[in-house]
């Protein structure tokens, strides 16, 4: 879309441009900025109570507090703490297993049926048994959390290195590279696409996760601290964490498409017009 | 027989844990044995509990899904359809969508309380955005051949939506809603885990906190499975609905 606008504007005088771009650019924020005014308006117009919905300006101040007193760099400095760590515990993890299970016939058997039957299950059912063998800490946090993200990224690399062409390898072979060449050089870049989506589908599970973990075993994080706001009717504090947790929801995901254009951007891929 | 072989390795780690549990290699608390939860899941169908909880989540799950299906696909063909309905709601799917939906337990309990409807409303919020954006990514991608042959076939602008444009949202659409069905069970069950009076998640928390471990484990096994059996029940159900696509 936003190519045929560009060519568009391509023959258009400079100032008019300029104005379309305005335009299109206030157009992205106009729907947000709606939303935010609409919630401040239900809020002040009296007919909630500020229990059900505390206005923008009370959480926004709430927000303001908390990065003052240190307790929001706290909160939010040990919840990506927690998701981030199990990320690439996932990361290495889920890419060795993939590997091992396309390479090795062994692997493939054992992990093949753990996976199929495995991938579909609602696997944040497991945690009271986690909390049971490994307290409330974060070792049993972010065991849960690699549990449910962990699956994502053995699929997409099994999927992944099963869809590259036989010819790269074969080529590579004829030119004398060796297996472990071969794996790395050819393989794994060759198979990095789907790699990458597995990890994209695994990084917003790491944060839905370790929220749910937070909030269950309590603690700091802001999973925890919403708990406690929530416990306490305090239902500023709950808001809060929802726009603070929606943030870094935000940035993570965004963070890891500009890092997938980086990385592939050898890839054809990188001179396809994105989607979302 | 083929099966049989293929699922060798689930039946080994079952055979696994009975021993190691009932030679007390770990402690039987944090690990009972394979047979006593067996023992303890038959208990609870036949006294019930376990159905009616199971009846309350599935409830809940459905309610709660089936919503979403039905706002999301709207929402998501509407998009791709009419621009300025895609102006107006593309920048509010793209900041609502990384949300880790968790973090609307705790408001969906203060605007419904502790009951069903919270965790309906948690849901249909949790699992809309990917059925929109399936169904947005599938009725834009309609081969714009099928709409001017439409077209100049006389068809007007309804009846082209509901012929072309919404049968060539339906792939996509279907991938949106099988992550969106994975992601019920989640929700649902972190939600019940969290507050609840009824439902698996909650029942496996009291079980938890009175140390009948095996009859929680009896339930979690329940869940795992239920999920599982689902997304299979969706594959077949869409495979075979759909095979005119393939």
């Amino acid at each position: 879309m936003a190519h045929v606008d560009a060519q568009m504007s391509a023959t258009e005088a400079p100032a008019l441009r300029f104005a379309r771009a305005a335009l299109w650019g206030f157009a992205r924020v106009f729907s947000i900025l709606l939303v935010l005014v609409v919630w401040e308006a239900l809020a002040r117009s009296g007919k909630y109570t500020p229990y059900q919905l505390p206005a923008l300006t009370a959480v926004l101040g709430r927000i303001w507090d908390d990065a003052v007193t240190g307790d929001l760099a706290i909160n939010t400095a040990l919840t990506l703490y927690r998701a981030l760590v199990s990320f690439a515990i996932c990361a290495v993890l889920g890419t060795a297993i993939g590997m091992a299970m396309s390479r090795n016939k062994i692997a493939n058997w054992f992990f093949d049926p753990i996976v199929s039957v495995g991938f579909p299950m609602p696997k944040i059912a497991f945690l009271p048994v986690v909390i049971l063998w490994l307290g409330v800490y974060d070792v049993s946090k972010i065991t849960i959390i690699v549990i449910d993200a962990i699956f994502p990224v053995i699929a997409a690399t099994v999927v992944g290195i099963q869809a590259v062409e036989r010819e790269l390898i074969w080529s590579a072979r004829n030119m004398g590279a060796t297996n472990r060449e071969v794996l790395t050089q050819v393989v794994f870049p060759a198979a990095l696409p789907q790699i990458m989506t597995g990890l994209q589908v695994a990084l917003p599970l790491t944060l839905i996760v370790a929220v749910v973990a937070e909030m269950l075993m309590g603690g700091y994080g802001l999973g925890g601290a919403m708990m406690t706001a929530s416990r306490f009717a305090n239902s500023v504090g709950v808001f809060a964490g929802i726009v603070e947790i929606a943030v870094i929801g935000y940035v993570m995901v965004k963070g890891m498409s500009m890092i997938r254009r980086r990385l592939l951007i050898w890839h054809q891929e990188a001179n396809e017009p994105t989607t979302a | 027989m083929k099966t049989l072989i293929r699922y060798t390795p689930l039946l080994l780690i079952a055979i696994a844990w009975e021993l190691v549990a009932r030679f007390e290699l770990v402690s039987t608390t944090a690990l009972p044995p394979l047979s006593d939860v067996i023992r303890a899941w038959i208990d609870m169908i036949k006294d019930g509990e376990l159905i009616t909880n199971g009846a309350a989540s599935m409830y809940r799950g459905m309610a709660g899904l089936g919503l979403a299906i039905i706002v999301g696909a709207i929402l998501g063909i509407a998009m791709a359809w009419w621009k300025p309905v895609n102006v107006l709601l593309a920048p509010i799917v793209e900041v609502f969508y990384p949300l880790p939906k968790s973090a609307l337990i705790p408001v969906t309990v203060i605007w419904l309380g502790f009951g069903d409807g919270s965790k309906i409303l948690l849901i249909f919020l949790g699992c809309m955005l990917p059925v929109t954006i399936g169904a947005f990514n599938g009725a834009r991608s309609s081969e714009q051949v099928l709409v001017w042959s439409a077209r100049s076939m006389g068809a007007n602008k309804l009846r082209m939506l509901w012929d072309v444009v919404v049968p060539s949202a339906m792939p996509e659409m279907l991938n949106g809603i099988r992550t969106a069905l994975a992601l019920s069970f989640i929700l649902l069950v972190s939600a019940e885990l969290i507050v609840a009076q009824q439902g698996f998640g909650h029942l496996i928390g009291s079980l938890g906190a009175n140390g009948s471990y095996d009859a929680m484990y009896a339930v979690v096994l329940t869940v795992a499975f239920l999920g599982f059996a689902a997304d299979r029940l969706y594959l077949l159900i869409t495979r075979w609905t759909f095979a005119w696509r393939m």
